[in-house]
């Protein structure tokens, strides 16, 4: 299996969550949208691990996640709190930062 | 064509699309529940370069720590209708034009960057449990603490911000 496949398949699911990111309204799809963007960066990481036989890139992609999950409960933290104040989650009203 | 080519082009199919179907369903309970199907592709993807751990990882946390959380926070908010409004179509041409023009000059880049790896299908055990643990205790054992501050803050602030109005 040839590196470039792995580097294809990444670069479509990243390309597809840079485009999910620019054309929703929904911060919780813009949301869901890094989080593919996350996962494309980490196959990538394994693949180019398994072909230069080193595990550390694992350990890369296992730190990825943990900072993840990290950013994923601060940030649905904060829409939560916004929608509390504008009952909303489009983007577009947040565009000033100011109630 | 062997098994496991069958079964990358299989996975791979399956990521594409259900990545698709995350950017372009306008529910968003469905984009949830695409993305989980492209969290399991990935994970096949894994497996099938026997990065065990990761497959596994991958699985618990994104597939089920950090989708249930979304889907909580989803439900919570009762944004199950599809009242989103949408961005006009210039915009979302726009964004769908950026995307391809990224993609496009990546792959121009790649395809003269001379890239002679080969991902070979006999098994190696870099990816397995022991093996990982072993680095990960010997060579990254300050990251990995620092990582658990990060996860205790990361907590905290969650928490902090979730309260109630504070006056």
């Amino acid at each position: 299996m040839p590196i470039q496949y792995y580097l294809f398949l990444s670069l479509a699911l990243f390309c597809i969550g840079v485009m999910g990111a620019l054309m929703r309204r929904n911060a919780i799809i813009i949301f869901m949208s890094i989080e593919l963007m996350l996962n494309a960066v980490n196959l990538l990481l394994a693949a180019f691990s398994k072909m230069y036989n080193d595990s550390a890139a694992q350990i890369f992609v296992f730190f990825i996640m943990v900072v993840a999950a990290a950013e994923v409960a601060v940030g649905l933290a904060i829409i939560v709190m916004v929608y509390r104040k504008v009952h909303s989650v489009d983007v577009n009203i947040l565009n000033r930062l100011k109630h | 064509m062997d098994i496991l080519q069958i079964l990358f082009w299989l996975l791979t199919i399956m990521a594409i699309g259900c990545a698709l179907g995350v950017v372009l369903s306008r529910n968003p309970v469905n984009s949830v529940i695409f993305l989980i199907l492209t969290f399991f592709a990935i994970s096949g993807h894994y497996l099938l370069l026997n990065a065990q751990f990761l497959a596994i990882v991958n699985i618990i946390v994104y597939a089920g720590a950090i989708m249930v959380l979304f889907l909580f926070v989803i439900m919570l908010m009762n944004l199950n209708a599809d009242t989103e409004p949408q961005k006009s179509w210039l915009v979302q041409l726009a964004g769908v034009v950026s995307g391809g023009t990224l993609f496009l000059v990546i792959i121009a880049a790649i395809s003269r960057a001379n890239l002679l790896g080969v991902i070979n299908t006999e098994t190696s055990n870099i990816g397995l449990i022991k093996v990982l643990g072993q680095v990960l205790f010997k060579h990254y054992v300050l990251p990995f603490e620092l990582s658990s501050v990060l996860f205790l803050s990361a907590m905290i602030g969650a928490i902090v911000i979730g309260k109630k109005d504070m006056e």
